[in-house]
């Protein structure tokens, strides 16, 4: 899908979403920026790319996934429900789309080494993986505290042959990891690209992630069509932390005002508790690795420890772009508690037959809260699985016996 | 006059700037940590607002910004410890660096405003930038008398250096090596080429060096092709390790010691 319009959703010439975006970056990762700013579009466009990035996600990632009419969930909630199985890629949830088109991306770029932030682990797998794949060392900064929250993955991550180096500046969580990321290719800047994971980070990577997992949107409405006759659903959720899938789920509808765009964000405890993920609701315009965004923050301009049970959702920020979409309202946040998300988990687990991924989980939280009608055709971005969950799920298994 | 034109109307060598935190190691050690550097010779200072995420920074400097937060330090505390220091004898120039949520929180225009009524000189935000400080910040800048300062590093562009320089009007902070402040940079044959070749651009702006300059001999040698150099995590070490009670004689030993 190509657009003729500008449309007050994407990003423009300069990197901007509306006023959320740029790439406010140090002078020691100008030129990295400036190389991957002004060469992205040539390589993505360029049709050689576009043919192995379509082969490796079919014959490495999996895909197309499939999209599920869930029926047992759409009868309990009162709705139709289509899950987009992302939770079916290989490595367990999307991040894969965007590692393979950025692995990608280094390549034609001539580096030789790879660096990604990861929080619950399913990016730094997703990096590992990739980096495996075309033989280029991978180094993958991690909260000290996550990982010992996430040490399965982390064990992958190894087996992989992925250095994984704990980040213990800071809370020792996604925001520090991010930040020693960007640390090391400060310190490392002719040889080596840094994967972000998310829609997040300076122009270009918000625009280059998205499009990376876009092919989310792409799919569905082929399938869509096949299984209902119609491209468009009247809704779409995702679960937002930065916001990867959601904006892989949203791209392709952004400008058809006729699919509602709902946005999942991690309420930790509660809005009000002080122990919360939700950026939209706790936070407000400033500048956070690299973009002008929504963040939480103090009153004094700096950035607050979030809370959340899902290590992915844990982010003080959005992308650029969710910002956008919510100060104009094209889409609609909403906040799901610890709580909602783990009924959310048991509940599809038991209706459907699908252990979600806790972030995943908030998204389908969502369900009962939107106002959806018994023939409104709803699709949720299932982002990932749980199996990287089971302990914390494990935790609670009895309050669902 | 601005008290950083003035400086470097009256010195082209061996110009040392000191860099340390404020409100670290106590929050209200800013004040007389200026005092012993001015009285130590420090040619101009550089007050670091602490941020939660420095991107920039290496761990020494990282940790000085996490302890200030937590005594308590914000940019508003900042200039109140800072009022009055102009008519309380410090002459020395001074800078701010930060990172920009923090400015951008307090307000851009409350911020300059306040840098004019303290005696501020400049300021350096290293993410801020170069089409946003022209679009949105230079008119302030200008209008509160202060100056900007832009980094280059080893991989800027000729043509970007240019286009810095052209923009600058207090000086160029040259970074040794690509890292983050507080890395350990050898004054090798690498960085001594680097920083002949910018000296052969011929800037309009006097140029001050940093990033793992720590001593009198890489101060020297830092210093043999610029206007002169600036050291922080090393006097922040300097900070950390001292008692209360001995740090205006250690701050003033350790700037003799720079240049001998």
């Amino acid at each position: 899908m190509t657009l003729t319009a500008p449309s007050p959703y994407r990003v423009d010439a300069g990197g901007y979403y509306g006023p959320f975006g740029g790439a406010y970056v140090p002078e020691m990762l100008y030129p990295n920026v400036e190389e991957l700013r002004d060469n992205y579009l040539r390589i993505i466009e360029d049709p050689e790319f576009k043919r192995e990035f379509k082969q490796l996600l079919r014959d490495f990632a999996g895909r197309p996934t499939p999209l599920f009419l869930a029926q047992r969930l759409s009868a309990e909630i009162g709705t139709t429900i289509y899950l987009k199985r992302e939770d079916l890629c290989h490595t367990g949830a999307h991040k894969i789309n965007n590692t393979i088109g950025q692995i990608l991306v280094a390549q034609r770029l001539g580096k030789q080494r790879i660096v990604a932030e990861t929080g619950a682990g399913q990016h730094g797998v997703a990096t590992a993986t990739v980096c495996a794949l075309m033989g280029l060392e991978c180094i993958v900064y991690m909260g000290a505290i996550d990982i010992e929250r996430q040490k399965p993955n982390v064990d992958r991550m190894r087996m992989l042959g992925a250095k994984v180096v704990p980040a213990t500046s800071g809370s020792q969580t996604l925001k520090d990891a991010t930040n020693e990321a960007m640390r090391h290719w400060i310190s490392n800047p002719t040889d080596t690209h840094y994967i972000i994971g998310s829609v997040v980070g300076p122009h270009p990577y918000p625009d280059m992630v998205a499009r990376f997992q876009s092919i989310i949107s792409a799919e569905t409405i082929t399938q869509l069509l096949e299984q209902t006759g119609r491209a468009n659903p009247d809704f779409v959720l995702a679960c937002v932390g930065g916001g990867s899938n959601a904006a892989g789920a949203f791209y392709h509808y952004l400008d058809q005002p006729g699919v509602r765009l709902i946005a999942a964000e991690a309420a930790g405890q509660g809005v009000t508790t002080g122990h919360s993920a939700a950026t939209t609701a706790l936070g407000k315009p400033g500048i956070l690795h690299g973009a002008s965004t929504i963040l939480m923050q103090t009153e004094d301009g700096q950035v607050t420890e979030p809370y959340s049970i899902s290590a992915g959702l844990d982010y003080p920020g959005i992308g650029p772009q969710h910002a956008q979409l919510f100060a104009t309202g094209r889409a609609e946040f909403l906040s799901i508690t610890d709580r909602a998300a783990l009924d959310a988990a048991f509940q599809l687990s038991r209706l459907e037959g699908i252990i979600p991924a806790l972030e995943t989980a908030h998204a389908l939280a969502c369900l009962p809260l939107i106002g959806a009608k018994k023939d409104d055709v709803v699709v949720v971005c299932l982002s990932g699985r749980g199996d990287k969950d089971l302990a914390t799920y494990t935790q609670h298994l009895e309050e669902y016996s | 006059m601005n008290r950083l034109t003035t400086l470097f109307q009256h010195k082209t060598a061996d110009v040392l700037n000191v860099y340390f935190t404020a409100g670290f190691p106590q929050l209200t050690d800013t004040v007389p940590i200026l005092h012993a550097l001015q009285e130590a010779g420090a040619d101009l200072v550089e007050i670091g607002m602490p941020y939660s995420d420095p991107v920039a920074d290496g761990e020494t400097i990282q940790r000085s910004n996490q302890q200030a937060l937590d005594n308590g330090m914000t940019v508003a505390t900042l200039f109140e410890q800072l009022q009055n220091i102009r008519q309380q004898g410090i002459t020395v120039p001074i800078l701010l660096m930060g990172y920009l949520n923090p400015v951008v929180q307090f307000g851009i225009e409350k911020f300059c405003q306040q840098c004019q009524a303290t005696g501020v000189d400049g300021v350096i935000l290293p993410d801020l930038p170069l089409e946003v400080f022209e679009r949105e910040y230079q008119p302030l800048f200008t209008k509160y008398g202060l100056k900007n300062v832009f980094l280059v590093t080893p991989q800027t562009s000729a043509a970007r250096v240019r286009q810095l320089d052209g923009l600058a009007d207090g000086f160029i902070y040259l970074v040794a090596a690509a890292g983050t402040t507080g890395a350990q940079t050898d004054m090798n044959a690498d960085v001594d080429a680097y920083l002949s070749r910018t000296k052969a651009l011929g800037l309009r702006n006097p140029t001050l060096v940093g990033f793992g300059i720590s001593d009198a001999a890489s101060f020297a040698a830092a210093s043999r092709h610029t206007t002169g150099a600036i050291i922080g995590s090393a006097f922040i070490r300097l900070l950390q390790h001292t008692p209360a009670e001995g740090q205006a004689a250690a701050i003033k030993e350790f700037v003799a010691g720079i240049r001998p």
